[in-house]
C-alpha cells in the first residue's frame, strides 16, 4: 500500500480532526492514545525524580538536595510510577487498543465508561501533581502509619485522594474488560481461541475489581485518620498501625501482577510470531495467569515477615509465596520451550521479550530469597528489596511495554519505527538496567536501608555503579521517545500484517477503520496456528487495499 | 571514594553462618537455573535463526511429561527452601530462657538503650560477647526498624507494643545499627552502633555510670510515686489484685477468657486499664498515659519481674 493510499483510506486516525474529536471519543483506540500519550508524561516525571534520586546517591553525603526534599522525590518517583504509569501501562494502552480487535469486537463492551475512566485517571492524576507542586509529600509510596496519617506534615489528604480517584479507573477498565471478553467474542472465537494476550488481561481485570477498593479503602482511612483523628491506625488513638499494611498489601502486591501480567501476554505473543510457532503448552501458560492471579491474592503478608504479625502467620504467608513462583517458572520455561525448532527473527519486538524472560527470571528468583523467612529478615527493607522488584516492574513490565509498543506500532499508526534504532535502544535499556539494578542485590545484602538520602562511605563503590548504569538506562529511554515520534511522519508505510502474525488485529488495515473490521470476522483457528498460515499471508502489505 | 570496599557483610553472630549458608545455597541454585534460561534462549536463537522468510517450522503443542517436570522440580525446591528459612525464623524470634534482657526506646530519630543494672545510653548499645541478648523493643512515636546487618537480625519496632529478638554476638567490636523502616525526615541519619565487649570490660563498663540505680529500682520508685501502691499492695485487696509473682502467669478475666500475664498484657494494663479486667475486680483504675514514658513503663515492668512470690502475696492461678 502506497502512503498516498493510506492517506485516502478512511481510517480511525483521519476519520475526524480536532481536539474535541478526541476528548470526547468513544473509539478504544483514540482513548488508548490518550492513554500512550498520558502515561509517557507520568513516566518522565517519575524518571525526573529518579535521575536526581541517583545524583544524590553519587556521594555518601547528602548534598544534592535536603533529606525532606529527597524524601518527597522518592515518594513522588513511587506514587508516579507505580499508580500513574505501571499499573495503566500495558492495559490501558495496549488492552485497550487490542482486547477488541483480538476478539474480533467493533469496541469495548461500554464505551463511554471507557472515556469515563481516562477522565477518573486524568483527574486523579493531576492533583496528586498538584500535591506535587503544593509542596509534596514525603511518606513513601506505601503511606505506611501512623507516620502518614499523624506524623508527616506533607501534603498526604491531596495525594491519597488522587490514588483513591485513580483507582475507580482501574476499576470500571477491568470491568469493561471482563464484560467485554464474555459477551463481545466474534463468532468461533472460543475460549480457547482467545490469543494469551487476553487471557493475561482478563486475569488482570479480576484483580482490579477486587483488589483495588481495599487500598482504596485504606487509604481513605489514612485520610480520615489524618483530618478528623480518627483512632484507626495510631495505637495513641487506640488504633493499629499493623491493621494498615495488611489492608495495603492486600492490593498493592497482587498490584505486582497487575503490572507482570499483561507484560507477560505481551511476550507470548511477541515470541509466538518471531518464533512462527505456537506457545508451547498453551493450555499451561493460560492458567498459569490464573492461578498467579488468584494465589497472589494469598500471600500479601510476606511484606509483613518483620513488622510483628505472628510467626505462624508468617510461616503460612513464606509457604503460600513460594507457591506462587511455580506458575511463574511455567510460564518461563515454556517460553523457552517455544523457541524451540523455531524460525527465529530477532526484530526488535523480540529482543525486548528475551531480554523480559531473563530479566523476569532473575527477578522471579531473587523472589524466593524474599519468601524465604530467615533471608528475608536481613534484606528486608534494604536495596535487595529494591532490586528485586526493579527486576520484575522495569525489567519485567516496563521491557514488555516497550516490546509491545513496538510489535502493535505499526498497526497504531499505519507505520514502521526504524529497525536499526529500535535494537541499539532494546540492547541499550538491558544493559543499562542491569548496571543499575544488579549492585544493589550487593548493597542490600551488605545492609544498606532503602530510603536512604545519605549512606556509610563502604557502600559507595556500588552506588557510583548503580548511578552510572541509571545514565545509560535514561538513554535508553529516550531513544525510543524520538524515534518513535519521528517515524509517525517518516516511517516506511507498514501495510496491514508486517510481521505476518496471526491474531485477528492482523486481518484489517493499518491504521485500522474506525470500526476495526469491515465486516465481523468468523473465526476457524487456533491462535499461533503457523504451521498453517501462508508464508504470503493473504492479506500481505501492498496486495489488497481495503477502502 | 574508597576504592577498597566489601562485598558481603560481617558474620557476627552465631545467626550470621547459618542464614547465609542457607543464602549460599538460594545463589548456588538461582545461578544454575538463570544459566539453564539464558544459555537456552541463546543457543535457540542462535541455532534456529530465520534462514529464509517461507521457512515452516515443526507444530509441537507442548508436552505434558515436561509440563509435569518443570512443575515438580521447583516446587520440591521452594519446599525445602520454606522449611529451612522457617526453621531459623523460628529461632530468631525464640529467645534462650537465660537471655540477657536489654529495654530499646526507639524515637525519631535516635535509640535508647536501658540495661537491667540501670545504665542507659544513646545510638550506642553495648553487650557482652558470648551471651544471649534479648531485646525488649518500643517505639514513641512511628514504626521504626531495629537493623544490625551483621547478626543478620532485624525486627520493626511498633508503637503501642513490645517487639522481641535476640542474637548472641560472637566477635568483638563495632557493627552498625540502621533504622530500616521509613520513620521521616532524618530516617538516614538514626543510626548507631552496637559495641561487643569481653563480658569483664562489659560489667565494668555498666559501673561507670555513677549514681547508677537498677531498672527494677527505679520501677520501683516509680510504683510509689504514681500511687500504684495505693490499690495494689502486697496481699489482693479489695480495689486491686497484688502484682507480686503475676509475671508470666496465667491470668483469669472478666470475660472468662484468660491472658498471659507478659510485657504486652502489663503495658496495656497501664496505658489502657479498662481493655482487659481481672476476674473478680471492679473497673476503676485510672489510665496512666502521658503520666508516665516509654522508658517509665519498660522500669516498672521491670519491678513487677523483679517481685517473686515469696516476697509479696499469692501467686495467681
Amino acid at each position: 500500500m502506497s502512503e498516498a493510499a493510506m492517506e485516502r483510506r478512511l481510517h480511525y486516525l483521519n476519520v475526524s480532526y480536532g481536539v474535541k474529536s478526541w476528548l470526547f471519543t468513544t473509539d478504544h483506540k483514540r482513548i488508548a492514545w490518550l492513554y500512550l500519550l498520558s502515561i509517557t508524561f507520568f513516566f518522565f516525571i517519575g524518571g525526573l525524580a529518579a535521575t536526581l534520586l541517583r545524583l544524590e546517591l553519587l556521594t555518601p553525603q547528602g548534598d544534592l538536595v535536603q533529606a525532606e526534599t529527597y524524601n518527597k522525590l522518592f515518594t513522588m518517583h513511587g506514587v508516579m510510577m507505580v499508580f500513574f504509569f505501571l499499573i495503566p501501562s500495558i492495559p490501558a494502552v495496549l488492552g485497550n487498543f487490542l482486547i477488541p480487535m483480538m476478539i474480533g469486537a467493533r469496541d469495548l463492551a461500554f464505551p463511554r465508561l471507557n472515556l469515563l475512566s481516562w477522565y477518573l485517571y486524568m483527574s486523579g492524576g493531576l492533583l496528586t501533581i498538584g500535591a506535587a507542586v503544593a509542596g509534596g509529600v514525603d511518606t513513601g509510596w506505601t503511606f505506611y502509619t501512623p507516620y502518614s496519617s499523624i506524623y508527616s506534615n506533607s501534603h498526604v489528604v491531596l495525594t491519597v485522594c488522587g490514588i483513591f480517584i485513580n483507582g475507580f479507573s482501574s476499576i470500571l477498565t477491568g470491568l469493561n474488560f471482563i464484560v467485554t471478553v464474555h459477551k463481545m467474542r466474534a463468532p468461533g472465537m472460543t475460549w480457547f481461541r482467545l490469543p494469551l494476550f487476553v487471557w493475561s488481561h482478563y486475569a488482570t481485570s479480576i484483580i482490579f475489581i477486587l483488589g483495588t477498593p481495599v487500598v482504596a479503602i485504606a487509604l481513605a482511612l489514612v485520610a480520615l485518620e489524618r483530618i478528623f483523628r480518627l483512632g484507626i491506625f495510631d495505637p495513641a488513638l487506640g488504633g493499629d498501625p499493623i491493621l494498615f499494611q495488611h489492608l495495603f498489601w492486600f492490593y498493592s502486591h497482587p498490584a505486582v501482577y497487575i503490572m507482570i501480567l499483561p507484560g507477560m501476554g505481551v511476550v507470548s505473543e511477541v515470541i509466538a510470531c518471531f518464533s512462527r510457532k505456537r506457545i508451547f503448552g498453551y493450555s499451561f501458560v493460560a492458567f498459569a495467569s490464573l492461578g498467579i492471579a488468584v494465589l497472589g491474592f494469598l500471600v500479601w503478608g510476606h511484606h509483613m515477615f518483620v513488622s510483628g504479625q505472628s510467626i505462624y502467620a508468617g510461616m503460612i504467608f513464606s509457604l503460600l509465596s513460594m507457591l506462587v513462583a511455580i506458575p511463574s517458572a511455567i510460564k518461563v520455561f515454556n517460553w523457552t520451550a517455544t523457541l524451540y525448532k523455531g524460525s527465529i527473527s530477532l526484530d526488535a519486538p523480540m529482543l525486548y521479550a528475551l531480554g523480559f524472560i531473563g530479566l523476569f527470571t532473575i527477578g522471579g528468583l531473587t523472589g524466593i530469597f524474599l519468601a524465604t523467612l530467615a533471608i528475608d529478615i536481613h534484606v528486608h527493607d534494604t536495596y535487595f528489596i529494591v532490586a528485586h522488584f526493579h527486576y520484575i516492574m522495569v525489567g519485567g513490565a516496563v521491557m514488555a511495554y516497550l516490546g509491545g509498543i513496538h510489535f502493535w506500532w505499526p498497526k497504531m499508526t499505519g507505520r514502521l519505527y526504524p529497525e536499526g534504532w529500535a535494537r541499539l535502544a532494546a540492547v541499550t535499556i538491558f544493559l543499562g538496567f542491569n548496571l543499575t539494578f544488579f549492585p544493589q542485590f550487593v548493597l542490600g545484602y551488605l545492609g544498606m536501608p532503602r530510603r536512604y538520602h545519605a549512606y556509610p562511605p563502604e557502600f559507595q563503590v556500588l552506588n557510583v555503579m548503580s548511578t552510572a548504569g541509571a545514565s545509560i538506562l535514561a538513554l535508553g529511554y529516550l531513544l525510543p521517545l524520538i524515534y518513535l515520534i519521528w517515524s509517525l511522519r517518516y516511517g516506511r508505510v507498514a501495510g496491514m500484517n508486517p510481521w505476518r502474525a496471526t491474531g485477528l488485529e492482523w486481518q484489517t488495515p493499518s491504521p485500522p477503520p474506525t470500526d476495526n473490521f469491515e465486516k465481523t470476522p468468523i473465526v476457524t483457528r487456533e491462535p499461533y496456528d503457523y504451521a498453517r498460515a501462508e508464508p504470503q499471508s493473504e492479506y500481505a502489505p501492498g496486495e489488497v487495499e481495503h477502502v | 571514594m574508597n576504592l577498597g570496599f566489601p562485598l558481603f557483610p560481617d558474620q557476627a553472630s552465631t545467626m550470621a553462618p547459618r542464614v547465609d549458608a542457607l543464602y549460599f545455597v538460594l545463589i548456588g541454585v538461582s545461578v544454575f537455573f538463570a544459566l539453564l534460561i539464558s544459555i537456552a534462549i541463546v543457543v535457540f536463537a542462535f541455532r534456529y535463526r530465520r534462514r529464509a522468510d517461507n521457512e515452516r517450522p515443526p507444530e509441537i503443542t507442548g508436552d505434558l511429561r515436561l509440563e509435569i517436570l518443570w512443575t515438580v522440580i521447583p516446587l520440591g525446591f521452594t519446599l525445602i527452601m520454606f522449611a529451612w528459612g522457617a526453621i531459623l525464623y523460628f529461632d530468631t524470634y525464640s529467645p534462650p530462657p537465660n537471655a540477657l534482657e536489654i529495654h530499646v526506646v526507639a524515637k525519631q530519630w535516635m535509640w535508647k538503650a536501658q540495661h537491667p543494672e540501670g545504665r542507659s545510653e544513646i545510638d550506642e548499645l553495648h553487650v557482652p560477647l558470648g551471651r544471649p541478648i534479648k531485646l525488649l523493643l518500643t517505639s514513641q512515636d512511628v514504626i521504626h526498624d531495629f537493623f544490625v546487618p551483621a547478626f543478620r537480625i532485624k525486627t520493626d519496632v511498633v508503637p503501642g507494643r513490645y517487639m522481641t529478638v535476640w542474637f548472641e554476638a560472637t566477635k568483638a567490636g563495632a557493627f552498625r545499627l540502621f533504622c530500616a523502616e521509613y520513620c521521616g525526615t532524618l530516617h538516614s541519619g538514626m543510626l548507631g552502633r552496637i559495641v561487643v565487649m569481653q563480658p569483664r570490660d562489659y560489667q565494668n563498663w555498666l559501673g561507670g555510670q555513677a549514681g547508677g540505680m537498677t531498672l527494677a529500682a527505679a520501677g520501683a520508685r516509680l510504683f510509689q510515686s504514681l500511687g500504684c501502691v495505693a490499690c495494689h499492695t502486697e496481699k489482693d485487696s479489695a480495689r486491686g489484685p497484688s502484682l507480686a509473682g503475676l509475671f508470666g502467669k496465667q491470668v483469669r478475666l472478666q470475660d472468662g477468657k484468660t491472658n498471659t500475664a507478659d510485657e504486652n498484657y502489663l503495658r496495656e494494663s497501664i496505658i489502657n486499664p479498662q481493655a482487659k479486667i481481672v476476674a473478680g475486680y471492679q473497673p476503676i483504675m485510672p489510665t496512666f498515659k502521658g503520666l508516665v514514658g516509654e522508658e517509665g513503663i519498660l522500669q516498672i515492668i521491670a519491678y513487677l519481674k523483679s517481685l517473686d512470690r515469696q516476697e509479696g502475696g499469692p501467686a495467681r492461678k
